[in-house]
């Protein structure tokens, strides 16, 4: 029974608990331990070398990184999509030639062509 | 043990889910988005129970890794504190509770006319598996996968271009 | 006994015994760091805990420990807690598909061997960056937000080519199982990744770097920039987090070049290629996979210290414009060549 492929998963889940452990018992221990030092206000400021923090932190950030991210998801997606084929490939090289390499071929080119266009307008320049 | 841990995700996956859309700690988005990444994470677990063990990885790889992180940037690039003072309109309220009871009937009149729980399906669910069928029988839609992604970047590039000086 | 709980039971030694060695292998590899970094400056380095300073690790652990937990009032209390946590578990679960050996006694060195093998690893990776965002985010600071944003957008970049990268190593091999991997990779030094797929390596070993943030693409934490970036507002213990999430990465990543390209536990001489008949060839076959990563280990460690940092747009510009066409080509030629050889 445990020779299954889906028990191999189990030790994931025991892996993740003992990592939660490790981490949730480091953090308290360093809260137990730790000891408890005055409060004065500059304490409790955001760090800005030195300076007394103007504006509230984080706010707004350039376009160009939700850009990169939607890229990310697409480019993902396409990148997933050839992990399957990549471990069929040499076994089906054999009998089903065309459909294997020719449906490939066709896929990473229609992929090109929109990587091209993402590229000629700029999608990739982080100047300016 | 397999049916404990089931119900182990689903409970995971149901809690997290609602704590998305409704949750009464705190109204920030960025929680709702990690609430929503910890539901899908727990779905990921479903699929691997259901043998579907790539759909499981690819599922934390698109949906956890990529997708939420996207979503937290659209979060981030918006601004948190006007949105965390709205309030819902009431005729949107009404409209989504209602479309939600309806999927809710669809989904336990089918479940309900389907039987018990189905069997684990004889073909383990891997990469090789995956990739036989797709470079046999679905040859055609793997190929529209790819102009359909490349229909998206042209519309991200479109998107988020620089406005004419 | 019957087999499930054994398995149940030998399951979670192997995780306890693998995640203190990588506990201890992070602590030492902070040593390492400081130490190799001072022999390239000529300087000394710690050496006054312990013969060598071999202590030190020991002596920084404890004061971690001992600091004041302060969490500095203007921050979101919540994710500011959650983010130390979410840095350091995705180094402790990518762990789970690595073989560091071949077998002790009936029991295969490995925690978890799955069938889609890498993805995990990558699902686990692409996981790294909620820790950084909600760190710069739960601050509430501008260094920490930048050091964030910048550091999830260079992650997610080089995810894409390191997944490119090591598609031509699975065309190969034929699966995505870790083992199975190392398995073609048996019998002789020719049969090593990085000499079948030099330019995955490339690409990967790049790629790897940015993923862990070390320099030469540490833009994340540029101190000149970003003061200390993500971490900038935390202390204590969970400033320690942070340091030892990204050392465990920077490991991980590393067992993960052995397992891929330096063929594992495997070494073509002595009969150390085949799965160990005996404890004494199991032993040896974890040594040499510690040994095959610190020396990864100790690799990036010295590219830290005898490379400049690139620009924030050069980095982009290598990812996006060099490493993804590249990866493709690369990942075609490979089609072609096998196509070609029938």
């Amino acid at each position: 029974m445990v020779e299954q492929q889906i028990w191999q998963y189990a030790p994931v889940l025991i892996l993740l608990l003992v990592a939660l452990g490790l981490i949730g018992g480091m953090l308290a221990a360093s809260a137990a331990l730790g000891p408890r030092g005055r409060r004065p206000p500059i304490k409790d400021s955001a760090y800005e070398c030195g300076m007394l923090p103007v504006q509230p932190g984080g706010g707004r950030f350039a376009v160009k990184f939700h850009r990169v991210a939607m890229l990310f998801i697409l480019f993902d997606i396409a990148v997933v999509f050839l992990y399957p084929w990549a471990v069929v490939y040499r076994e089906m090289l054999a009998g089903q030639a065309p459909a294997v390499l020719g449906g490939v071929l066709v896929f990473v080119g229609v992929l090109l062509v929109g990587y091209l266009h993402a590229v000629r307008k700029g999608a990739f320049d982080w100047r300016g | 043990m397999q049916d404990l841990l089931f119900y182990v995700f689903a409970a995971v996956a149901l809690i997290a889910g609602f704590l998305a859309v409704a949750n009464p700690f705190s109204r920030n988005p960025l929680a709702s988005a990690l609430f929503l990444a910890v539901a899908l994470v727990a779905v990921s677990g479903l699929f691997v129970l259901l043998h579907a063990f790539f759909l499981g990885a690819v599922q934390i790889l698109i949906y956890a890794g990529a997708v939420m992180v996207l979503f937290l940037f659209v979060i981030m690039l918006l601004d948190l504190r006007e949105e965390q003072k709205r309030r819902a309109r009431k005729v949107a309220a009404g409209l989504a509770s209602a479309l939600a009871l309806a999927l809710a009937a669809l989904i336990s009149a089918a479940a309900l006319a389907g039987g018990g729980p189905a069997d684990p399906p004889a073909l383990e669910g891997g990469a090789r598996a995956l990739g036989r069928a797709l470079f046999t029988d679905f040859l055609l839609p793997f190929e529209i996968v790819a102009v359909l992604l490349v229909a998206a970047m042209v519309g991200v590039v479109w998107l988020s271009r620089k406005e004419a000086a | 006994m019957t087999p499930t709980l054994e398995f149940f039971l030998f399951s979670a030694l192997k995780v306890v015994a693998a995640a203190s060695v990588l506990m201890a292998m992070v602590a030492y590899t902070v040593l390492a760091e400081r130490r190799i970094s001072a022999f390239v400056q000529d300087r000394i380095g710690p050496n006054r805990v312990g013969p060598a300073g071999l202590f030190q690790p020991l002596a920084d652990a404890i004061k971690a420990f001992l600091k004041e937990d302060f969490v500095p009032g203007h921050v979101r209390k919540f994710f500011f807690w959650l983010a130390p946590v979410l840095v350091m578990l995705p180094g402790l679960l990518s762990l789970a598909v690595i073989p560091f050996g071949s077998r002790l006694g009936s029991q295969p060195m490995v925690i978890a061997d799955l069938n889609v093998g890498i993805l995990y690893t990558f699902g686990i990776v692409s996981l790294g960056v909620y820790g950084i965002v909600l760190a710069g985010y739960g601050s509430n600071s501008k260094y920490p937000f930048l050091g964030g944003v910048r550091s999830s957008a260079q992650m997610i970049s080089y995810e894409v080519a390191m997944a490119l990268s090591t598609i031509p190593v699975f065309m190969i091999v034929g699966d995505l199982n870790l083992s199975r991997v190392i398995g073609h990779q048996a019998g002789g030094w020719s049969h090593w990744m990085v000499f079948q797929a030099p330019l995955s390596f490339i690409l990967f070993i790049a790629a790897a770097f940015a993923e862990t943030n070390r320099l030469p693409f540490d833009l994340p934490e540029a101190e000149n920039e970003l003061v200390a970036g993500h971490n900038t507002e935390y202390s204590s213990i969970k400033f320690a987090l942070f340091f030892m999430g990204e050392y465990s990465s920077m490991i991980a990543m590393s067992a993960m070049t052995v397992t891929l390209f330096f063929g594992g536990w495997t070494l073509p001489v002595f009969g150390l290629d085949q799965p160990a008949a005996t404890w004494a060839a199991g032993i040896a076959h974890i040594a040499v996979f510690l040994s095959k990563v610190a020396l990864m280990v100790c690799l990036m460690i010295y590219v830290r210290w005898m490379w400049p940092r690139f620009r924030y747009d050069q980095l982009m510009d290598l990812g996006w414009r060099r490493f993804v066409p590249l990866g493709l080509a690369n990942i075609l030629a490979t089609a072609l060549v096998l196509w070609a050889r029938g």
